[in-house]
């Protein structure tokens, strides 16, 4: 790229040498500012009122109530913890489903792997609230497979999954799949099957073949897999109100409930901020040990 | 997995050979993907099949009651619920549009200059797609109530331009890699303008690009939840109504709704597979 450019330096006359200096941040600067103003500002905003105190009616005055933060963090902490646990257990349950399942399509999908890929990017064409609640009528007591499971006796009548950890669990797990699969499919089907053939030729058994060389070179998809799954499964709150009960509130469901019904803008901005804070910072260690290009590839 | 892999004899050549193996623990991988494709698409066929439940007109019951084409006879008949949907629809094309331009405009940047500055453009767009999204839509709201910015269809679609450039600019980069210069300064040779080259030569070549970018723009948007939550003040979308209509019963027409707008995507998906099968000669390999 650096050659192209300094090629394409040298033959313009002096007007267009000063156009190809400005054209970059001509060309950056609609969608630069709009991000500027609408992503990079109200995060800004949002520190600004989280350090404010007051209410809806008598207004919200800047008081630097730093305090705030602990108070909500400990308020909240069963949320906090919940969220982390209920996003960790499905992100394991995604690795543990879409791993196999990517390493079957990428070796094995023969001449229908664009339509087992196509299967796996399915759900991307139902609406992410349809699809949630689909899992509702699924695991509902009288739905029509459970119902039908009872009806058959092959389950006891008090069994139930709603409104339970399982279900909110699962329907993350289920939702952030394709994230998961996706970029571990990208991954598994980019090694170089000589490398695979070549440790067979040097008498690797089938086992070490997976272990050593395809798992391995494997690592950036599950990285940026778990990236792409946990990020998004920590935040979420619409499993949590659509399948869970009121023992699996998640720190979501709190800042929604803070923000667009309590009105208590400041508190539900601090829990915004910790949230963010925590995600970023093991973001940034994650982009550290691995490179951020990397992940960014299979995003 | 492990158990697939200890079967095998070590001497034999694995991996590659298939008709070698006779054991029954091969059938071990191929029935878990099944299965985990089965457990993906198991909620759209239960949300095609409830489009269909005799259960009431107002709301689908959990309970299987008959097979019934109401909801396809009555799709209309919802008037808040149309227009959410109407509303999702011109948001997600509006937001589509001026989304898409604006990546576009960064890709091109991205791609084809090193100037100062290229760092950070890049680190913005990466910290923007893995920030998570309750917070981007929080956050948006705090700054829209700090300047009592009235919330509305016009909040979401600026909401929805936010979140969608940076997807739009990253997929438009990976197709634009590829793209050779040297067609363009042949244009320029043969004595095209800056703007003819551009139209005649430049577009066409990245327009694969920017359609997939669009694409992926506007599903993003007529799909998205949780930063329309946070913006949209009285508006409805239509995933924003489904998800209000939870608590006091769903609508056979949601699943219609979602039924036919699933076939259309699927249709339009098949056709583009179909069609990039077509014709394998394209400028950019």
């Amino acid at each position: 790229m650096e050659r192209r450019v300094a090629a394409g330096v040298h033959v313009g006359k002096p007007r267009t040498r000063l156009g190809k200096r400005l054209a970059p941040y001509l060309l950056v600067l609609p969608g630069g500012l709009w991000l500027l103003i609408f992503f990079l500002v109200p995060i800004g905003f949002m520190a600004s009122v989280s350090l404010q105190t007051g209410n809806l009616e008598e207004g919200f005055r800047q008081t630097w109530h730093f305090h705030r933060y602990i108070e909500v963090f400990q308020q909240y902490r069963p949320e906090f913890i919940r969220s982390f646990v209920y996003g960790s257990i499905a992100t394991g349950i995604t690795l543990a489903a879409g791993y196999p399942l990517a390493y079957w399509i990428a070796f094995h999908g023969g001449r229908h792997k664009t339509t087992f890929l196509f299967l796996l990017l399915l759900p991307f064409f139902v609406s992410f609230v349809i699809r949630t609640l689909a899992w509702q009528f699924i695991l509902a007591d009288d739905g029509i497979v459970l119902g039908a499971l009872k009806r058959w006796h092959l389950l006891p009548h008090s069994f139930h999954v709603l409104a339970t950890q399982t279900a909110v669990i699962s329907g993350i797990a289920y939702n952030f799949l394709p994230f998961m699969a996706l970029p571990l499919y990208v991954a598994i089907e980019r090694i170089d099957r000589r490398v695979v053939e070549a440790a067979s030729d040097l008498y690797a058994n089938k086992r070490d073949v997976f272990l050593r060389v395809i798992f391995p070179l494997s690592i950036p998809g599950v990285f940026a897999g778990i990236l792409l799954t946990f990020v998004p499964a920590v935040g979420d709150y619409v499993n949590a109100s659509i399948l869970g009960g009121t023992n699996t509130t998640m720190i979501g469901n709190i800042i929604q409930l803070e923000f667009l019904q309590n009105f208590h803008y400041p508190a539900a901005a601090a829990l915004s901020f910790i949230l963010m804070g925590i995600l970023l910072v093991g973001i940034f260690i994650y982009a550290r040990v691995l490179g951020a290009r990397s992940i960014e590839e299979y995003v | 997995m492990s158990v697939v892999m200890t079967r095998e004899v070590a001497k034999a050549p694995p991996v590659i050979p298939p008709g070698r193996r006779r054991t029954w623990t091969r059938f071990i991988l191929p029935a878990y993907a099944g299965l985990v494709l089965f457990y993906l698409v198991l909620p759209i066929l239960i949300m095609i099949l409830y489009g269909f439940n005799a259960s009431g007109f107002k709301r689908v019951s959990f309970r299987w009651e008959g097979f019934s084409l109401f909801a396809y006879t009555h799709l209309f008949a919802r008037p808040d619920l149309t227009a959410a949907l109407k509303n999702s629809l011109v948001i997600a094309v509006g937001s589509t549009i001026i989304a898409t331009m604006l990546g576009t405009l960064i890709a091109l940047a991205l791609v084809r200059y090193r100037f100062r500055g290229r760092g950070v453009s890049e680190f913005v767009l990466f910290l923007n797609i893995s920030a998570p999204e309750i917070v981007l839509g929080a956050s948006l709201l705090a700054l829209f109530v700090s300047f009592g910015v009235p919330r509305g269809l016009l909040t979401i679609v600026i909401a929805h331009v936010m979140f969608n450039i940076a997807y739009v600019a990253i997929t438009v980069r990976a197709r634009l890699a590829g793209f050779d210069r040297h067609l363009e300064e042949a244009a320029q040779d043969l004595g095209a303008g800056p703007w003819t080259t551009f139209l005649r030569v430049t577009l066409p070549l990245i327009w694969p690009g920017i359609l997939a970018g669009g694409l992926l723009a506007f599903a993003l948007s007529i799909d998205d939840f949780v930063i329309t939550n946070f913006n949209a003040g009285a508006a409805q979308t239509f995933p924003l109504w489904v998800y209000g209509a939870v608590k006091v019963g769903i609508p056979p027409q949601v699943f219609a709704m979602g039924t036919l707008i699933f076939m259309a995507g699927v249709l339009l998906a098949v056709a583009n597979i179909l069609l990039q099968h077509r014709k394998p000669v394209t400028l950019n390999r």
